[in-house]
């Protein structure tokens, strides 16, 4: 039997059954599509988070407090206070490697203009955090190391305060409210996106962290203190120095741990990149389970078409058909139907992800590789679960398949 | 010329582990070229055993079986499929056309399990011409379903043809039709056998009988009685006997 034949013959089969072949499709349709929509959705979350951490800043060390593990979760930082402004002065002025440093300090407050009020993130940062960050203005300043010095009631605003408080207006010299004090806006920054946790970074407002110290946080150390090195060969240099220098400052003894925790920007895009390739991984891994059910379905329907068509068989048999004929012919369905299931799963998985990246905002990169192996994966559903059914069939007795009702 | 040779066949079917039922017990028959032979019988008589082994769906337990001169009783699974697909052709009682199917699509059926590989094209063509022997050409994109009985046997009776095989073998073909039908596929196999085409009928069927050339009656796996027709009757004939009822035609449909 020519191999078109066998194809043709498996084509006419399926179509003189058409809701039922689309029906069993449909399982593979769904794990296709998902297994595709959920790598795009993972990939895209990876492509953000790699976006973010270049938008991190350039050359950038943190510095936290407490001990915490790398790859860990909690990139916030730890709570303990051991990080003092006097660090981040130290660590600026006596490491050369280090161009500038700032220590920071967060916290929430609610922020009125007129009957406006927002609930915003203030943070403390010396004047250096923008070059830090390479976040650009995008009119008025940003407070200078004079304003540091004394404290002044100055803020830098990001565009979310902007359209909250102003409603898009120009701010410059407004003065907004923070618990009953006075905060005057000399600076607005240019947008920048979401942020590697999700959050909105416009959603913010810098001051001075002698400021935030004094009126606003009610703290006494820093939070984190963000360095900025000459450039990236230093950085392994620049990250000893701070360690040394900040062990001896904190009058650590040979054999105590550290009691705060340096990382590099590399450090944290590493982390965060784990995250989401596992994140990636788990949701592939359930769309995948769905795919392997789809499979099952085909190879149910196939065994109970098999009882049902018995008699067909037992026709087949009789005009010449060899065993191998009838296995090939119902393998051959099997794998028409998964790819056929697998080519609509693709449309419709690509459909979906477009239709989130629109709808949703949520980046998505289609991956070439995820679609070519769910297709590849669909057809190998096929084979493995048509073979069982198909083996039934072939070893029908053509007498009994005859006389079969 | 004989094209069947069956010496001393014996066919037992074991029914579990304890039962035995003989279908086939020594049995011996020739028949050659251009016969029209019909099988007659009480059911359970052996008749439809006879019919597989003759028609390589089954081979025989015990004895010889030439089909035109090819031993065929010790051939593989495989190598029987290829000889059925060659040399017989089948028309069952209950038609067995694939449903759904259309009358032109089911005819070429046995062409796409052919050894040699016919184009698509040679397979239509042919199948084709099968259908318009049997004077359905203008029913060839229809599916069983809007087909008369008599109109699915003919198209069944193409799909045997299509091959050209030796023989022509018929499995109670008239036992699901009426009677002025039944006689219109007596008069298409009368006609077929004129045409040189060896053909072997089982029938329970007296009278369907007296359309062959011989008469071979089966009781308990043996032949016991095997003679010629001496008073054959023309189908054509005894159809123009039959009161013409024009409700007759349209109750088939």
């Amino acid at each position: 039997m020519r191999p078109e034949m066998i194809l043709l013959v498996a084509l006419r089969a399926l179509r003189r059954n058409r809701m039922r072949s689309l029906l069993t499709a449909f399982g593979i349709v769904i794990g296709v599509a998902a297994v595709i929509t959920t790598v795009s959705i993972g990939n895209g979350a990876r492509a953000e988070v790699e976006e973010q951490v270049t938008r991190l800043g350039q050359n950038v060390v943190l510095v936290f407090p407490g001990s915490r593990s790398l790859g860990g979760v909690s990139i916030g930082g730890g709570s303990a206070n051991t990080l003092t402004v006097e660090d981040a002065l130290a660590i600026h002025e006596e490491i050369p490697e280090v161009i500038a440093a700032s220590p920071e300090v967060r916290s929430q407050r609610q922020v009125s203009y007129g009957n406006r009020n927002w609930f915003t993130r203030i943070y403390g940062q010396s004047s250096d955090y923008l070059q830090i960050r390479q976040w650009p203005m995008e009119y008025g300043r940003m407070f200078d190391e004079e304003d540091v010095l004394r404290a002044n009631m100055v803020a830098v605003v990001g565009q979310t305060i902007v359209e909250e408080l102003f409603e898009g207006a120009d701010p410059i010299g407004a003065i907004i409210r923070v618990r009953g004090m006075p905060l005057e806006i000399i600076g607005v920054l240019q947008t920048k996106g979401m942020s590697l946790m999700g959050s909105v970074q416009d959603d913010i407002i810098l001051v001075p962290y002698t400021t935030a110290f004094r009126y606003i946080s009610g703290r006494s150390h820093a939070m984190v203190i963000n360095t900025q090195v000459y450039s990236a060969e230093l950085m392994p240099v620049a990250r000893q120095k701070i360690t040394d220098l900040l062990r001896e400052r904190h009058g650590l003894g040979p054999g105590q741990d550290n009691d705060f925790t340096v990382q590099t920007q590399e450090e944290v895009a590493r982390a965060a990149t784990e995250t989401s390739r596992v994140m990636t991984f788990l949701l592939g891994a359930i769309a995948g389970i769905s795919l392997l059910v789809g499979g099952i379905g085909i190879m149910n329907i196939m065994l109970v078409s098999v009882t049902e068509r018995t008699r067909e068989i037992g026709i087949r048999i009789a005009l010449g058909a060899r065993n191998r004929d009838i296995l090939r012919q119902f393998l051959v369905e099997a794998i028409l139907l998964s790819c056929l299931g697998g080519g609509i799963g693709i449309l419709t998985g690509i459909g979906v992800s477009y239709v989130l990246a629109f709808y949703a905002d949520w980046p998505v990169y289609l991956s070439h590789n995820a679609i070519a192996y769910a297709f590849l994966f669909s057809a190998m559903v096929g084979i493995f679960f048509g073979f069982y059914p198909a083996r039934k069939a072939a070893r029908l007795d053509p007498i009994e398949a005859l006389r079969y009702e | 010329m004989a094209v069947v040779v069956l010496e001393d066949i014996f066919k037992t079917y074991h029914l579990g582990s304890e039962v035995d039922v003989p279908a086939l017990r020594g049995l011996s028959l020739v028949l050659e070229a251009g016969e029209f032979a019909a099988i007659l019988g009480p059911s359970g008589s052996g008749k439809s055993t006879l019919m597989n082994v003759i028609g390589c769906l089954d081979r025989p337990g015990r004895g010889r079986y030439l089909l035109e001169g090819e031993d065929v009783a010790k051939l593989s699974r495989d190598r029987l499929a290829a000889v059925r697909n060659r040399k017989i052709g089948f028309v069952f009682q209950s038609f067995n056309l694939l449903s759904r199917t259309s009358a032109l699509e089911n005819v070429e059926l046995p062409l796409m399990y052919k050894s040699d590989g016919l184009s698509l094209r040679e397979i239509q063509r042919r199948a084709s011409e099968a259908l318009d022997q049997v004077g359905l050409s203008d029913r060839a994109d229809h599916h069983p379903s809007q087909l008369s009985g008599g109109q699915q046997q003919r198209v069944a009776i193409a799909r045997a043809l299509v091959t050209e095989p030796t023989i022509l073998l018929a499995d109670e073909p008239t036992g699901n039709l009426d009677t002025r039908t039944g006689l219109e596929i007596m008069e298409i196999f009368q006609k077929l056998n004129d045409h040189g085409i060896t053909l072997i009928m089982v029938t329970h069927e007296q009278d369907i009988g007296r359309f062959a050339k011989r008469t071979i009656v089966m009781r308990d796996g043996r032949i016991v009685r095997d003679d010629p027709v001496e008073d054959r009757l023309a189908a054509s004939d005894e159809k123009e006997k039959l009161p013409v009822l024009v409700a007759e035609e349209e109750s088939v449909q």
